[in-house]
């Protein structure tokens, strides 16, 4: 028998502590999560791990976002690989990704599933 | 039924150097039915003998190969390495080898190519005296350099002194023995090699011309000593000889061909030998009583040899003997008569001790053609002589202003369009313009195309600059258009971008984006943007609508460095600074544990800041009277200077205050890439204000401005665009320049590129901004007037935000916590990022 758990979410900040079209870092567990907000997206909020596995530092919530061919991504800040936000996946290297959080916003907070 | 067979010919090549492998790749292209029979006596299929000193910088011998025994296996070459023939039986036409292996021939192709000659002097044959010519050659000179002091070169030929390049690089003191009175007598005239001796000499390699060997003998505080004709001596660990080659034609002379005066396999002009069915290519020939030394004329005799085999045979008729190279650092050029033997040569020289650069040109003495030349120190007029001199073109009426430095106002290049034909591109494959110009006809449309096409360019390379323009204009010239789109979410060039902003007054990328892009933009875009709004309407970068297109140096207004970690870098305008402010700078780099350096600038660069404390710092920093130094920013970085007029006993000009006012007036700038400036108080320019965006020198009478030099990859001398103005005509010049840069530059490129690729160069910039040609003037002075009134220190307006000063926090969920990822170590008494095996190491020790 399969066992349905329930989500876990965990409050992190308020909306106004995002910056609209561009991430800023959360700590969940001694993991930075990179949190970017996109007003004009439906979802309006992603997270990805933080740690850019290329440039090997804990960058990527500092990185520009945008769209390539269509999937929104964020450019790491260090060497300019793509990562995308609703997968993790890099798309220049097949090899590196980063891994993906659900985050949903409740009124004017921002919870993430735990 | 028995199908009709044609008898396949036997073809065996003997030697595989570079010719012999090229004959056997360009027989693989005919696809003839032949059966193909490679003979080398060197241990390893053919490889790079040109870049053969690379080998010395680390290349491994199989990086140098031309092909490997698995291309010949593929392709049906029976390929036989380290095994050299001893005879040919031309009675029974076969060859025998040293293994007494016997090999059948219909033709045979002589490949062997040349060895060093090693004069006949007493001791020569000792063990450390060595030859430069094969990978084993270069082992066996590294092995004798492994402790040894000194190191001598005996020819001071081309090879000789890339030879001796070579012993310095192993770390000897590298000496250079010519018996001639010059070196590289063949291709340079006297002025031309003095020239060159006092290059090389002060690059600490001695040089001893009109010295002839008597003996060679044991030394005693080296391993050898060199006694000399003239009683003088010299001891060293090593000799090399390079002293010219010889062909290696003993198996033709054994076998009763014809060979030259100076040795070499007599040749016809289809390369054939005295034996028809015999051929001879590359420096083991003789044709016209020369030994051609240079690779290209070798290729060419090879692919005459085999043309041979087809129904369109083709002539050797000699080759160009022209040459362009690096020799120790130094650029050498040498076209056709180099010395001016001609009858009737007239010939132009110019010579500057200070560059140490030398240039000659030999012309007939009608003054219409260019009949020889030698550069010395700078290249940079090789390809256009070269041009001039192998196509016949006709010369200007002043020929000197071809080799006359450009400040004078020299002759412009000739461009791709005036190039016949005919006109070689590339001499290493012999293209010509006509054949690029075929490829481009048959659907060639890049670059890249063109070189895989015709293999223009892939030689030595030298001819990149010139394939690329002409490639480029012929392009063009079909109504080819390079795609010149910034980034997918816009289908427009940053100049479009900026007019586009600039017309429509749009003050936002959504805005820009809406109406003109499509798409969610991306870190290309996006910073472009921002940088063209801030040119434009120089909005505070931080603004809400802003912050996210800013890179991320710019958004937290510091650089990134490779941990994660800020650098901070506070303005010191023209590099003055009092001991105050000197004091809190070390102040604060102590109190946040920051790594202290100072820039090629004249500023200080802290690092290792993280960002949650880059608003603590900048708060100290800016209450010190601190303000931004944009080094984050594509914008102004700094405007260097030398104490100037104030201070120095030669300083005609107070270069301090010009650069406190200059740096104060263009601060905050925002451009299309950095922006770097200098002034420099005397002639004497300790500002190096000619390596800058746009730099100036004082005169006399006043300054002198250099426009569009740059250092870094690809460095260029700034160009001097006007001479003796006053302060005030100064300042005009520079704020038209910079805003007509600003506004019409791509993306990232800085004002040297900019400059090149500006239709009408130097000369068209001042007719925009001297004699305001475009009567755009008055507005980029108004534009510039703009962005200097509204100026504001970006990190003073940040810390008396408190909404924005949020944007630092490292986690927004746990303000006190920094990132456990950063991790220092200390060195020199400083820190520094752990490397990561130290990284390792510290969290082992921790955990």
């Amino acid at each position: 028998m399969k066992v349905l758990k329930a989500n876990q979410w965990q409050p992190l900040c308020a909306i106004s502590d995002l910056v609209e079209n561009a991430g800023i870092c959360a700590l969940v567990d001694g993991e930075q999560v990179a949190i970017f907000y996109l007003p004009a997206e439906i979802p309006r909020v992603y997270a990805i791990g933080n740690h850019d596995p290329i440039g090997k530092a804990n960058v990527l919530s500092r990185g520009i976002v945008g769209d390539i061919k269509g999937e929104l991504v964020v450019a790491s800040p260090l060497y300019k690989q793509h990562f995308s936000l609703l997968t993790g996946k890099c798309l220049e290297d097949d090899s590196a990704s980063v891994p993906v959080y659900e985050v949903v916003l409740d009124g004017d907070k921002v919870l993430i599933e735990v | 039924m028995e199908k009709h067979k044609v008898a396949t010919q036997k073809i065996v090549v003997v030697g595989n150097g570079m010719v012999g492998h090229h004959y056997v790749d360009q027989l693989l292209q005919q696809n003839l039915n032949v059966e193909i029979t490679v003979i080398g006596a060197e241990p390893r299929p053919a490889y790079d003998r040109v870049h053969l000193s690379e080998f010395f910088a680390g290349k491994k011998p199989e990086e140098l190969a031309l092909t490997t025994r698995e291309f010949y296996h593929d392709n049906g070459v029976k390929a036989h390495f380290g095994d050299a023939v001893k005879q040919i039986l031309r009675e029974e036409k076969a060859v025998v080898t040293a293994s007494g292996r016997r090999f059948d021939y219909d033709k045979l192709v002589l490949a062997t190519g040349s060895y060093p000659f090693v004069p006949p002097i007493p001791g020569s044959s000792h063990d450390l005296c060595l030859t430069y010519r094969t990978i084993d050659d270069l082992g066996a000179i590294k092995h004798a350099a492994e402790g040894a002091s000194v190191g001598v070169v005996v020819g001071g030929g081309l090879l000789g002194l890339e030879c001796a390049n070579a012993i310095k690089n192993l770390g000897l003191e590298a000496h250079v023995v010519e018996f001639a009175p010059g070196l590289m007598g063949v291709q340079l005239d006297e002025g031309g090699s003095k020239m060159l001796r006092r290059k090389i000499e002060a690059l600490g390699v001695y040089i001893h011309t009109s010295t002839g060997t008597r003996e060679i003998v044991a030394g005693d505080a080296c391993k050898l000593r060199m006694n000399f004709g003239d009683d003088k001596h010299l001891e060293t660990d090593m000799i090399v000889f390079s002293a010219g080659i010889r062909p290696y034609d003993q198996l033709a002379r054994d076998c009763g061909l014809d060979v030259g005066e100076r040795g070499g396999v007599v040749v016809d002009y289809h390369c054939r030998t005295t034996d028809s069915d015999i051929f001879a290519i590359g420096e083991c020939a003789s044709y016209g009583n020369f030994i051609y030394g240079l690779v290209a004329p070798g290729y060419r005799m090879a692919e005459v040899a085999v043309s041979q085999l087809t129904d369109t045979k083709s002539v050797f008729k000699g080759a160009d003997m022209s040459t362009k190279l690096k020799l120790l650092g130094v650029d050498v050029g040498s076209i056709g008569d180099s010395h001016g033997r001609q009858e009737g040569s007239i010939s132009y020289v110019f010579s500057d001790e200070r560059e140490e650069i030398y240039k000659r040109i030999n012309i007939s003495a009608d003054g219409k053609t260019l009949l020889g030349a030698v550069l010395v120190g700078d290249c940079d007029d090789y390809d256009t002589l070269l041009q001039y001199f192998l196509n016949g073109i006709e010369l200007p009426a002043s020929p000197e202003s071809l080799i006359l430095p450009s400040v004078a106002g020299g002759a412009p290049k000739l461009g791709p369009a005036a190039l016949p034909l005919a006109a070689t591109i590339c001499s290493c494959h012999n293209v010509s313009k006509g054949s690029i110009v075929d490829a481009i006809d048959a659907g060639c449309c890049s670059l890249g195309d063109i070189k895989s096409s015709t293999k223009a360019s892939t030689g030595c390379g030298g001819c990149s600059a010139l394939l690329k323009s002409v490639v480029d204009y012929e392009l063009e010239a079909r109504g080819v258009s390079v795609d010149k789109s910034i980034c997918e979410h816009f289908p427009y060039t940053r100049q479009e971008i900026f007019h586009l902003c600039k017309v429509n007054q749009i003050r936002t990328f959504d805005e820009l984006l809406e109406k003109h892009g499509s798409g969610k933009g991306c870190e290309i875009c996006k910073p472009a943007a921002a940088s063209i709004l801030a040119s434009l309407w120089n909005d505070y970068v931080l603004k809400d609508k802003h912050a996210g297109l800013q890179d991320t140096n710019d958004r937290f207004l510091a650089n990134m460095q490779k941990d994660g970690t800020y650098s901070v870098v506070p303005r010191i305008p023209g590099g003055e600074i009092t001991p105050d402010k000197l004091i809190v700078l070390g102040q604060v780099g102590k109190k946040y544990g920051l790594y202290t350096k100072i820039t090629g600038g004249q500023r200080v660069d802290l690092f290792g800041a993280h960002m949650s404390d880059l608003p603590a710092i900048w708060k100290e920093l800016v209450d010190a009277g601190f303000e931004t130094g944009h080094a984050y920013g594509k914008a102004l970085r700094t405007v260097k200077s030398c104490v100037g007029s104030t201070w120095c006993r030669y300083g005609v000009q107070d270069s301090v205050t010009m650069a406190i006012y200059i740096e104060n007036r263009y601060k905050g700038l925002r451009s299309p890439h950095k922006l770097k400036s200098a002034v420099s108080g005397c002639t004497r320019e300790c500002a190096e204000a000619q390596s800058k965006d746009f730099g100036v020198i004082a005169t006399e009478n006043g300054w002198n401005l250099y426009l569009c030099g740059n250092g870094g990859m690809k460095p260029r001398h700034a160009d001097l665009f006007a001479t003796d103005i006053d302060d005030e005509t100064l300042i005009k010049y520079i704020d038209r320049f910079l805003m007509f840069y600003v506004r019409t530059a791509d993306r990232l490129q800085r004002t040297s590129v900019w400059l090149e690729n500006l239709e009408g160069g130097l000369d068209y910039l001042r007719e925009v901004i001297v004699d305001d040609k475009l009567g755009l003037c008055a507005e980029l002075e108004e534009q510039m007037n703009a962005v200097v009134g509204t100026y504001q220190c970006e990190w003073k307006t940040t810390i008396d935000d408190p909404e924005k000063l949020k944007r630092f926090r490292q986690f927004v969920n746990a303000p006190e916590a920094k990132d456990s990822n950063v991790i220092f170590v200390e060195e020199r008494g400083q820190l520094r990022p752990a490397k990561d095996e130290e990284r390792l190491d510290i969290i082992a020790k921790s955990a």
